[in-house]
């Protein structure tokens, strides 16, 4: 299978992800895109790996992984922050700060 | 191979930009589940089948299952079973179950095309993921436990002051 076929998909995958943090305003939507670009980082290097043969790429992902699962349990417990504060989860109603 | 390469591509593409248009969070995660899968699949076809277990069980499974917990936390706490029973239509589900269909077919064709071995590039085995995991990238695995660690005790910390404010919020409110 074409390893720049392999790339340029998870290059647009992150692209999805990257459009998705930009066109949408609902937290959780853009914690998804989050997931999204992670996914396709993890999935970029694994796809290098495989070329190689080497077992780097896995290594790598699954410290993408690590990071992806602690990364979404903090954003979750901030979105329900967002929603006792403001009651919605529109981030453009949390544009300032206390201070 | 090649074609089951380029059949679960597109379906990642057409699932992950259906997730990111979507306007029901459900919906979207219905789509990103089968966005996962697919990209699973294209992992086990590149001889990762550990990354793509990995993929199933982390991705697709435990934090969709997180972000679905915070979906319905939040989303029906106002509106109860109509809403819940508009999120089971047909049109809800049809769309990812079509895509997941074309996903298990295609895993039957990859598995039964090569009996045994799923892939035509020799995989990659956990021995040696974990040789290099423990070897060279020891100190990397302990950056990632103490993350682990922190995200736990953030998690933690973030839920807990919010449920004492909501108690005390409601206590406050009663009398």
């Amino acid at each position: 299978m074409p390893y720049e076929h392999a790339m340029m998909l998870a290059g647009i995958l992150f692209f999805l992800g990257l459009a998705g943090v930009l066109i949408r305003r609902d937290a959780i939507f853009v914690l998804l895109s989050l997931e999204i670009m992670l996914n396709a980082a993890g999935f970029a290097l694994v796809v290098a790996g495989a070329q190689w043969h080497a077992a780097d790429g896995q290594a790598m992902f699954l410290f993408i992984l690590a990071v992806a699962a602690a990364e979404v349990s903090i954003g979750l417990a901030l979105v329900l922050w967002l929603f006792h504060w403001h009651r919605s989860v529109d981030i453009d109603r949390a544009s300032s700060m206390r201070g | 191979m090649t074609f089951a390469f380029y059949l679960a591509g597109a379906i990642a593409i057409a699932s992950t930009s259906l997730a990111i248009t979507r306007l029901n969070a459900v919906h979207a995660l219905l789509h990103l589940v089968v966005s996962f899968l697919s990209v699973a699949l294209i992992l086990l076809l590149l001889g990762a089948p550990f990354a793509a277990a990995f993929e199933v069980i982390i991705y697709a499974g435990a934090i969709m299952v997180l972000f679905a917990f915070v979906v319905m936390m939040l989303g029906p706490a106002q509106k109860a079973a109509s809403e819940e029973r508009r999120w089971l239509a047909l049109r809800a589900w049809l769309g990812p179950a079509l895509l997941a269909a074309v996903l298990v077919a295609e895993l039957i064709y990859v598995v039964h095309a090569a009996p045994g071995k799923a892939t035509q590039v020799a995989g990659i085995t956990p021995h040696q993921i974990a040789v290099f995991l423990l070897g060279p990238y020891i100190l990397g695995v302990e950056l990632v436990s103490l993350v682990l660690l922190l995200g736990l005790v953030g998690a933690f910390h973030l839920a807990y002051q919010l449920g004492k404010r909501e108690r005390s919020l409601r206590r406050g409110v009663q009398p």
